[in-house]
């Protein structure tokens, strides 16, 4: 049968917790574009930014200006970020993460209400789910960049305050996929279900909280995760539209100013975005996994 | 006195379209309070319809149906119905205990009154163990027998029953069929419950409606008076003569279909 097999496999595969294991995973994945990154600058050193063996050019130029060395990139991180600054630029990064952090948080919550609360009114009436349901969609074609000054100017001349604006801004990307999956999910019971709270006479709310809501989980935690990440996306496009400093929008943009003084340092900020992306979608796998079980969930 | 009175009751499913499904035609039934009866009839012959009508959860359209006096839709609202189906349709976020508790938190009882009777459910259903459990930990006649505690949690006047013992082994089977039948003996509750089985029928019930296809209409209803059940009747020449004689009428049903 099957049993030998399973205690052959190797005993780290089974025994490591998850997290260690997802650990090695990510750590594999980045030796591995280290490896990428400079075997490709190894190479175009060689033959002068071409093909091996062809004169056909490389896509991007290999020089040290255009693509640092990486380990140039990581010590950008621990030096001074101005000179004669105290801190480093990771702590730095970290601080302006923190800021840009808040204001994504504050663009997620409001996003994923109003996410809520249209899926809920889109499942209430099909007229709503038919006039709504196509703004929500054309909604996201409207370029960021666009809308952000206009919704920055507004909170300029209404004085709520530029924080605000960015958040909004934020809100306006997570809100989408919270609207649209959550109204996938809380029409996701079986007819049977909600035939059950029926028969007891349960309410409209009754039966969106107790059956609904419960059964739209698996539907909405992947529409957060994907919030989660672009209210950072949103919150530093929002900081760079609005001017305002002290945020990792501000420090990209600084950085990149300064590019040919430090190319290092651009690379450096926008791994620190990364970094903060993946940290608010960590933090919502979490989530998650706590609020999600099931026969399929971890409970097994 | 009249528990459900139904009066020339029809249901067209789709009417006016081409899919049109007559599903029940010119259904006259009355089923006295406390009584127990028993649908049986070829597939697709409209039992299953004829029970939703009952409970409100699809309106007739023709003919009329009255609970207790009201319209079944009043019936409906005062909570008069528990229905148990054969899929056992649980909540797989809620624990067993969580599940059957859900029709009594609707009511508004308090969380104690609840795991009480929770509690009393889960040793009726001999399943004292797993109330702690989530219904994707149980095996698939466990779960149906956490859908009959949880429609019986809240002692509905009227029980709605769609072939509920179905996924059931034949041992535990009879034994919900005695659990069954000791609830309906020692409270007031008028059972109305679809089955394929002739001999379950047979069993259970006051009197076996049988029902003919195409459109679905009564074909004969059975009495039956085996008066006190006890295993010991499965045994007996007259539950033998009650089952041959509804076998007799389903032959009759499926040839002239
Ligand atoms: N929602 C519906 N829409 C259209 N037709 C339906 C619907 N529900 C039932 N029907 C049709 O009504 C007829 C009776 O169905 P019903 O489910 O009541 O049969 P049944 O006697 O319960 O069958 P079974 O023993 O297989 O459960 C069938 O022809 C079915 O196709
Ligand atoms: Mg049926």
């Amino acid at each position: 049968m099957t049993a030998p097999v399973e205690t052959a496999r190797p005993g780290f595969a089974r025994a490591a917790p998850a997290v260690l294991r997802q650990a090695v995973t990510v750590l594999g994945s980045l030796v591995t574009i280290v490896v990428l990154w400079e075997g490709y600058k190894f190479i175009g050193d060689r033959t002068d930014d071409t093909w091996p063996l062809t004169n056909i050019g490389l896509p991007v130029s290999s020089d040290d200006l255009t693509m640092p060395h990486a380990s140039d990139i990581w010590s950008a991180f621990w030096a001074p970020v101005q000179r004669g600054g105290s801190d480093s630029l990771a702590v730095f990064l970290v601080k302006a993460s923190w800021f840009t952090l808040r204001e994504a948080a504050l663009g997620f919550a409001m996003g994923t209400c109003i996410g809520l609360v249209l899926a809920a009114i889109m499942l209430r009436s099909h007229f709503a789910e038919r006039g709504v349901l196509p703004w929500v969609n054309i909604s996201q074609t409207v370029p960021l960049i666009a809308l952000a000054p206009i919704v920055v100017t507004w909170g300029r001349t209404n004085g709520w305050g530029d924080t605000l604006s960015v958040a909004l801004i934020s809100t306006y990307l997570t809100f989408f996929p919270v609207a649209v999956n959550g109204l996938k999910g809380l029409q996701s019971p079986q007819a049977a279900d909600i035939e059950l709270m029926r028969s007891y006479a349960a309410g409209w709310r009754d039966t969106l909280f107790k059956v609904r809501l419960p059964a739209a989980r698996p539907y909405l935690f992947p529409a957060f995760k994907l919030a989660g990440t672009l209210s950072v996306v949103g919150a530093i496009v929002g900081e760079i539209s609005a001017g305002v400093r002290g945020g990792l929008g501000r420090a990209i943009l600084d950085f990149a100013g300064r590019y040919s003084t430090g190319p290092a340092k651009v690379y450096a900020a926008v791994i620190g975005a990364g970094l903060l992306g993946l940290f608010v979608f960590g933090l919502i796998s979490a989530a998650e996994r706590f609020f999600v079980r099931g026969p399929q969930g971890s409970g097994t | 006195m009249t528990a459900v009175q139904i009066s020339g009751a029809g249901m067209t499913f789709n009417p006016g379209s081409d899919n049109a499904v007559r599903a029940l035609d010119d259904i006259d039934l009355t089923i006295g309070h406390g009584e127990f009866v028993s649908l049986i009839g070829p597939s697709g012959c409209g039992k299953s319809t004829l029970l939703r009508l009952v409970g409100d959860l699809i309106t007739p359209t023709t003919g009329s149906i009255e609970v207790f006096g009201k319209s079944a839709e009043q019936a409906r609202l005062d909570r008069d119905y528990g229905m148990a189906f054969q899929q056992a349709g649980l909540f797989d976020w809620r624990k067993v205990a969580a599940n059957i508790e859900l029709p009594l938190e609707l009511i508004g009882w308090s969380r104690s009154d609840r795991s009480a009777r929770s509690k009393e459910m889960l040793e009726l259903v001999k399943l004292d163990d797993f109330g702690d459990h989530y219904p994707w930990q149980l095996s698939g006649g466990m779960q149906q027998r956490v859908a009959i505690a949880r429609s019986l949690a809240f002692s509905p006047r009227l029980l709605l029953m769609d072939e509920p013992f179905g996924a059931l082994d034949e041992m535990t089977r009879e034994h919900m069929q005695s659990e069954l039948l000791r609830i309906h003996a020692k409270t007031a509750t008028t059972v109305v419950f679809v089955t394929h089985s002739i001999s379950e029928a047979a069993y259970l019930s006051n009197r076996v409606v049988v029902l003919s296809p195409r459109p679905g209409q009564i074909h004969s209803i059975i009495d039956v008076d085996l008066g006190e059940r006890s295993d010991a009747i499965r045994e007996t020449p007259a539950f033998f003569a009650k089952t041959t004689e509804v076998r007799e009428a389903l032959r009759a049903v499926e040839a002239s279909a």
